[in-house]
């Protein structure tokens, strides 16, 4: 093992209206929280396809937030219910793919709880990292020698030729 | 006279039905001999692999090939016809998106293995053999194809030009597509590569029930209720797939009183087919309360991979579930 702490790649789909503006708040009040999140903003948490969530952890993130206006706040009044119920749908087919709980969060934030949500993903951030890292990608690879068995093949169908002569 | 045009028709990890629905195009299928020289089709002809590695590159002018890529073997024959061929379909559902197959991306090479050669209740195999891709013979080395983790489309293999949707493709769609090579073939426009040839609206498209926006407060499997023969069966509590499948089927099942699951795959422009059964889920839930929304997923959608990806996850955008023993 490396003594080098994991730093948990998050990516973080901000509301425009409320999460983007809290986290310009912990930003502009030098509030605490850590550089391991890069975050995208959208209009509204209803905005978030569940692709996007997919697409991210495809792509090696560690884990994703999505944050939105409390519920009775959004600005395009229901959409974050529906944020609500996508986020669940995602979660337990996410979880019977094997990815952790943790990984996934929606987080209400209002324009003014900049400390809510830097303490929302502070608390993450640790999760996460609880966790190790993901990389997805690494579940895509292939490991018992197929490549010298698909080179092998033309040179014994060649054999085969040969014998069948 | 100048020499037919070439037609390859392959099979790697498939049921075979992909072989019959091209016999299910019935007498047509004379005309498809008429106008092709059939040069490789295991399942009709005895023409054998070697004979193709002889050929130039690029001489077969078409290959239908059907079925995912689940070993070494077939990703050799998939280089080979790629190489061989100029135009490369994948064909149905397995070669486009996985499909049934591809299901054993929620296990690996390990777990399968361990489970049909040594767990099944049907298996005796006291020894514990399992296949090993390299065995020493007196008569020297023998090998037999090496087994993946994970199940992968065609494209995911090799470059496709064209993909031909369902498991398995409808006969009219075979013999349209057909038609429209040997024309092009002949100098008229083919569509641009990448395309799926096919419909680009959805079975609800083709479905003749009522739908009235009605919203539920849970989802029934089908043996737990009978539902009526006009309502949308998905406002009715089924989990119904229409809305995320590509039309093309007429809309069978719907039409049989039984939910569409899918098999005609992602209609244009979805990404990830469970992606967008999970957005289309979410807006006909009947709750604003998470822990009955939870609950409701929870009871209505025991398998939501199976339910979501039934034909489709190693075309998904995560392919597969996580594999543990793969943390190089
Ligand atoms: S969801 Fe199913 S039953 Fe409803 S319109 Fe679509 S295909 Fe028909
Ligand atoms: S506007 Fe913020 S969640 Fe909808």
């Amino acid at each position: 093992m490396s003594d080098e702490r994991f730093e948990p790649k998050i990516i973080a789909f901000l509301c425009n209206w409320c999460s983007y503006r809290a986290a310009d708040l912990a930003g502009t009040a030098r509030m605490k929280y850590q550089p391991n999140v890069r975050t995208i903003r959208v209009m509204c948490s209803g905005r978030v396809d569940p692709a996007f969530v997919l697409k991210a952890f495809a792509l090696g993130a560690d884990g994703v937030m999505i944050a939105g206006c409390h519920p009775g706040e959004c600005h395009y009044l229901e959409q974050n219910y529906k944020a609500m119920r996508r986020y669940e749908m995602l979660r337990h087919t996410l979880l019977a793919m094997g990815v952790e709980d943790h990984r996934l969060r929606l987080q209400w934030a209002s324009a003014a709880e900049g400390n809510v949500l830097s303490a929302a993903i502070n608390e993450m951030i640790e999760q996460v990292r609880a966790l190790g890292p993901l990389n997805w990608p690494r579940f895509w690879s292939e490991n018992g020698g197929h490549q010298e068995a698909i080179e092998r093949l033309p040179h014994e169908h060649a054999e085969a030729l040969e014998v069948s002569r | 006279m100048t020499a037919k045009p070439k037609l390859a028709l392959y099979w790697a990890a498939s049921c075979g039905g992909c072989e019959i629905a091209v016999l299910a195009i019935d007498e047509k299928i004379l005309e498809v001999a008429a106008a092709f020289d059939i040069v490789l089709w295991p399942v009709a002809i005895d023409a054998k692999v070697r004979d193709v590695e002889k050929m130039a590159d690029k001489s077969i002018d078409v290959c239908l090939f059907n079925g995912s890529i689940r070993n070494s073997e077939q990703e050799y024959m998939a280089q080979l016809l790629r190489r061989k061929s100029k135009i490369l379909v994948a064909f149905g559902s397995c070669a486009h998106e996985g499909c049934i197959p591809g299901l054993a991306n929620l296990s690996g090479r390990e777990a399968i293995f361990d489970y049909v050669y040594k767990k099944s209740p049907s298996v005796d195999n006291p020894q514990g053999i399992v296949p090993q891709p390299e065995y020493e013979a007196p008569e020297g080395t023998l090998h037999i194809p090496v087994f993946y983790d994970t199940v992968k489309t065609l494209d995911q293999t090799v470059d496709v030009d064209y993909y031909v949707p369902g498991c398995p493709p409808e006969a009219e769609n075979i013999y349209a597509i057909v038609k429209a090579v040997v024309a092009g073939l002949g100098g008229a426009p083919l569509p641009p590569p990448g395309t799926v040839l096919g419909k680009e609206t959805t079975v609800c498209d083709e479905c003749a029930r009522t739908r009235a926006e009605k919203k539920i407060t849970g989802f029934k499997r089908t043996w737990e209720m009978i539902p009526n023969e006009t309502d949308c069966l998905l406002e009715q509590g089924l989990v119904c797939l229409g809305l995320a499948t590509r039309a093309g089927c007429g809309a069978l099942c719907p039409k049989v009183n039984s939910p569409c699951i899918g098999c005609h795959g992602p209609n244009v422009e979805v990404e990830d087919f469970g992606a967008r059964m999970m957005t289309a889920l979410a807006s006909v839930i009947d709750s604003q309360d998470p822990v009955e929304i939870r609950r409701i997923i929870q009871e209505g959608i025991p398998d939501p991979v199976g339910t979501f990806y039934r034909f489709s996850l190693p075309h998904s955008l995560l392919r597969r579930s996580a594999l543990s023993g793969n943390g190089h």
